[in-house]
């Protein structure tokens, strides 16, 4: 699983079947202080996450099974929202 | 399977299901010398370990199913270890006090 953020949705009418009625964000993986690593990435919502929340995601099969219908194409899923992050010393 | 080090630890409310009941755990590779090294991951916590502790990580699903119990849960990465030391063998085999 990895930290991310919401930055934005994304919006398809054609998409796969499997895919319907599924949100599709757009998330910046950040890192353990919460500072933004790589690129930004698509991934789907299962727990109505919104702009500007934390999240956690997970990425291979683990994000198929996610979804409530597991036969689909998904590599990333969202599968919580982050209410804080504690960093030892 | 990963050595690695707590190094801190995420509070969730809403979150799948199968996640409930589980802590979630942020947790750094440590490479053969106990130094932190790469990328931290996030791992859903069985063994009741706490920051600071070195663990023992599995980032595959099938077996994080298999400790759960539940062939559909969507969990890859999982704290199954407290590692209480780690001994290493120098390049000539002989091992290291």
């Amino acid at each position: 699983m990895k930290l991310g953020k919401v930055i934005g949705n994304v919006i398809c009418t054609q998409k796969v079947d499997s895919f319907h009625g599924i949100k599709l964000l757009l998330v910046q993986p950040l890192d353990e202080n919460l500072k933004e690593i790589g690129d930004p990435v698509v991934a789907c919502d299962t727990v109505q996450a919104g702009l500007n929340d934390i999240v956690f995601y997970e990425g291979g099969r683990e994000a198929a099974m996610g979804l409530k219908n597991w036969f689909n194409p998904s590599d990333l899923t969202i599968m919580g929202i982050v209410d804080q992050v504690n960093i030892g010393e | 399977m990963i050595i690695g080090k707590v190094i801190g630890n995420v509070v969730s409310t809403i979150k799948l299901p199968v996640y409930q009941g589980y802590k979630i755990l942020i947790v750094q590779p440590v490479n053969d010398k106990e130094e932190l090294q790469g990328k931290t991951i996030l791992a859903l916590d069985t063994v009741q370990a706490g920051i600071g502790d070195m663990v023992l990580v599995i980032d595959e699903g099938n077996s994080s199913r298999l400790i759960m119990n539940n062939s559909t849960a969507p969990v890859r990465t999982m704290i199954v270890g407290i590692v209480d030391s780690v001994n290493k063998a120098n390049n000539k085999g002989k091992e290291n006090d």
